[in-house]
């Protein structure tokens, strides 16, 4: 395989840095049906990666095999050179943390206490300690607490603090998801589609906050098809097509490969018999 | 100042004020021929206790009624909601003076020996019921944004409390089933009088702010309650079973409410702690009789009941919804039958089987003995009222495991996994290991509240946990308000209470309940009391219950940031 210039020059760009995650042919089939074929993707410290791709390209079933909703058939994700564990939760102890593409708040608790349910992996305080009230239990919730709103803030939802997650707007959900996501102090975060739904005044903003987790010091893997925000956001582009790799470098890269617009737009002589 | 009515809203305001009124009046005239109905309303100016109620009811829907119209220039919001009160003030009086119409009718044998002055109070009644339905909606009522100072807000928690435990007293001690029918539907109407007034929800601000003396209060009313019983041992029975119960559907609560799992064989965790209780006594029929204090017994139990969770919890919990539901209702069945079975021919001797444990000796801790009457500040309180006092004790103990629990990161857990098990499990909640905690913390509660019930009940057999029993636990959890303290306590004192003062109505038990749980989902899913998250989850399109509560959110941080604002 033929390396282009630009290519090359995103290697040199990250070669100094140190991988954070790193799939290596992860493959996810269900019976017949393989939906993740083969997928080797690397995720550097403070790097931002977007993974594009027409609908039902994989995408959100690699996440899913990222984040042990489900065990890939064949392949090893790995942070920081360690595979990571099985189970969901343990995956987040690990540090990577993820939202949702359909928005999964706990919708009948405040933005304040979804927040708080983030950070029960990185707290200790068992039955006995809340039960008699002991200070492990008043130390830490106090902390959890301050932490809690410490993200509201971040994101900007203090004002939401104690509304129920279900009357808040949209794309402040969209937030709070993310709010979420970070109290569980990840190394990485996985964005599934954050600007869905969103209209052009808000996907600025998510965009601006995406860049801010990114100076935080984390890496960020984002799903998502507004081809304008990702190509601003992201210092490497994936495009999964069909369960594969297509393309991956620079924005300017998938940008112009004509597979990329291939897979997105048909091919032109198809577009001509339509036509006709 | 009238010119502003509508016509059609005049007549109806004039007609209530004239029923409401002549409510009044008729108080003063005998309701019944006949001084065996209710409480002899036979006499010309003497009204009896009960026609007493009816003409408080009367007489603050005639206030509402005038400060109606006195309020009436502008429009504007009011203290009280007016208008709401003096409508509901009146089909509460109608459904009350038809009800001791009929109550007379039942205990003298016919209508015909209701006198005029009853005709005139229903007439009246009725005539103000009319007349109220024709009255606007009133406007939100001011009083919750008043801040009163704290006394104030203090002295309302404790009257509040007091006019609870006068109320209870009150319908405990009517002895015929005429009277306690007639004095429920009093209360009944006397209850949603005050609460369309928006005294309640001034109420429940003012409690949100005095937690602990709403506590307090409520502890210490329940303690008293023993003293105004004096001697009654039956009563004191009923409060004791009532009690023994709401300590179980809390326990259930917590499986049910928080986490959202079905489970249909409760019962087994109160029968678990019961049995070990009994065959640990020093009843003559028990098979581990060990000399151990009644505190270690308790623990002991509590300990075999949550193993018991543990047991039925570890293999089924990773099925959900319906599954589960099946898959306790089968372990519930499961305990009873096998403790039928432990009886020395089907397999070893340790429940004596059907006929179970009796004569367990009554308790004695620091040289008070449980089974004498003690006769303190001149009241006798009886066997059961001793031990009502000690499940009072256990029942505090099972709210502050519930509450802490609730407040902590377990219980945040706990709600996670209720609304979005994947989502949390995906958040790094431990969701497996936080729903079997759930199985066996409430098992735990339940078989602590059983061991006291073996010492209570003096017998323990297994036909006391039937299926019957653990469909009663949940309908207390459902019908008061999953989640809460306050709204299964009230939800098993119904449950319990109202079976034993109806008991002519035994045949007809189930049908009630059916009927009950059905109007309430029908007509308020939440339960009695709402969990304030919950009340949200039921009504999704109530768009003016969704602004009430962001409201009274609103309020309440006003209240917080004066508060706040005091204090620094």
């Amino acid at each position: 395989m033929t390396m282009t210039v630009h290519e090359a020059v995103a290697r040199r760009r990250t070669a100094d840095r140190t991988v954070l995650l790193e799939a290596s042919d992860v493959t996810m089939r269900f019976g017949g049906l393989t939906a993740v074929n083969n997928v080797s993707l690397k995720v550097h410290y403070g790097e931002i990666v977007g993974l594009i791709g027409p609908n039902g390209a994989g995408k959100t079933t690699f996440f899913n095999c990222l984040t042990g909703l489900y065990k890939p058939t064949s392949g090893r994700v790995a942070l920081e050179g360690e595979k990571l564990p099985p189970k969901p939760r343990q995956v987040v102890a690990a540090g990577v943390a993820r939202t949702f593409q359909n928005i999964r708040l706990f919708h009948n608790m405040t933005a304040l206490e979804n927040v708080m349910v983030g950070m029960y992996c990185r707290t200790k305080a068992n039955a006995v300690d809340a039960i008699l009230r002991l200070p492990r239990h008043r130390a830490e919730e106090r902390a959890a607490t301050k932490a809690a709103r410490k993200w509201l803030a971040f994101v900007g939802l203090t004002p939401a603090a104690d509304v129920l997650s279900r009357n808040l707007p949209y794309g402040d959900q969209r937030r709070l998801e993310i709010a979420r996501a970070l109290a569980t102090s990840p190394k990485l975060l996985l964005l599934d589609e954050p600007t869905a739904g969103m209209n052009p005044n808000e996907t600025r903003q998510a965009e601006e906050l995406i860049f801010r987790i990114r100076d935080l010091g984390l890496a960020i893997l984002v799903i998502e098809h507004d081809m304008r925000f990702i190509f601003n956001l992201c210092d490497t582009v994936s495009c999964l097509v069909q369960g594969e790799v297509l393309v991956c470098g620079t924005g300017a890269e998938v940008q112009s490969d004509p597979r990329v617009i291939e897979a997105y737009l048909g091919s032109p002589q198809l577009e001509d018999e339509d036509d006709a | 100042m009238i010119a502003r009515l509508s016509a059609y809203e005049r007549v109806g305001r004039f007609a209530a004020i004239a029923g409401a009124a002549l409510v009044l009046l008729s108080v003063m005239l005998p309701w019944a021929y006949g001084k065996r109905a209710l409480d002899d309303m036979t006499y010309f100016f003497g009204p009896s206790p009960l026609q007493l109620c009816g003409a408080g009811v009367a007489a603050v829907c005639l206030a509402a009624l005038i400060a109606g119209l006195v309020a009436l220039p502008g429009r504007g919001p009011t203290m009280l909601c007016w208008n709401d009160m003096a409508r509901v003030g009146g089909i509460g009086l109608a459904f009350y003076v038809g009800a001791v119409l009929v109550a007379v009718a039942v205990a003298t044998g016919g209508l015909v020996n209701v006198e005029a002055g009853g005709w005139l109070a229903f007439g009246g009644a009725v005539l103000a019921a009319l007349g109220g339905l024709t009255l606007p909606d009133s406007p939100q009522a001011t009083l919750s944004h008043f801040l009163t100072p704290s006394w104030g807000q203090i002295a309302a928690i404790v009257v509040a409390i007091a006019s609870a435990l006068f109320a209870a007293a009150a319908a405990v001690n009517q002895g015929d089933v005429e009277d306690f029918v007639v004095f429920g539907v009093w209360l009944a109407a006397a209850i949603f009088l005050v609460r369309a007034s928006g005294v309640f929800a001034w109420l429940s601000l003012a409690a949100a702010g005095n937690r602990q003396v709403l506590v307090m209060a409520a502890f210490v009313a329940a303690f008293a309650f023993p003293f105004t019983q004096n001697g009654s041992d039956a009563n004191m029975s009923v409060a004791a079973q009532v009690l023994t119960f709401a300590g179980t559907a809390i326990g259930l609560n917590i499986v049910v409410g928080l986490v959202g799992l079905l489970d249909l064989g409760y019962i087994a965790f109160l029968g678990a702690g019961a049995f070990t209780a009994a065959v640990l006594s020093k009843s003559a029929f028990a098979t581990l009789s060990v000399d151990l204090p009644f505190p270690v017994v308790v623990v002991i139990s509590g300990t075999v009941a949550s193993l018991l969770g543990l047991l039925i919890g570890t293999p089924t919990l990773r099925v959900s919804g319906d599954y589960l539901a099946i898959v306790t209702l089968a372990f519930g069945e499961i305990f009873r039958i096998t403790m039928n079975n432990l009886d020395g021919t089907d397999g070893p001797n340790i429940t004596h089987g059907s006929n179970g444990v009796p004569g367990i000796p009554n308790l004695n801790l620091f040289g008070f003995d449980f089974g004498q009457s003690h006769e303190i500040l001149g009241v006798t309180l009886t066997r059961h009222a001793n031990y009502y006092m000690l499940l009072l004790v256990v029942i505090a103990l099972i709210i502050v495991v519930f509450t802490n629990l609730n407040h902590s990161r377990i219980g945040r857990g706990w709600v996670a996994i209720r609304e979005d098990e994947m989502a949390a499990e995906a958040m790094g909640v431990n969701t497996f290991a936080l729903k079997l905690l759930a199985f066996a913390g409430g098992a735990f509660l339940a078989g602590v509240a059983g061991s006291v019930k073996a010492y209570t009940d003096t017998s323990v057999s297994p036909d006391q946990y039937v299926f019957l029993e653990s469909a009663f636990l949940l309908a207390a959890v459902v019908l008061g308000g999953m989640g809460t303290v306050m709204g299964v306590l009230i939800g098993a004192t119904i449950l319990k209470l109202l079976p034993e003062k109806l008991r002519f109505f035994d045949d007809y038990r189930l049908l009630l309940f059916g009927a009950l749980m059905v109007l309430m989902m029908r007509f308020r899913p939440e339960g009695i009391i709402a969990d304030e998250r919950r009340q949200l989850e039921f009504h999704d399109e109530d768009e003016e219950l969704a602004e009430d509560v962001e409201t009274e959110l609103v309020v309440h941080q006003a209240h917080h940031n004066l508060e706040g604002g005091k204090r620094s």
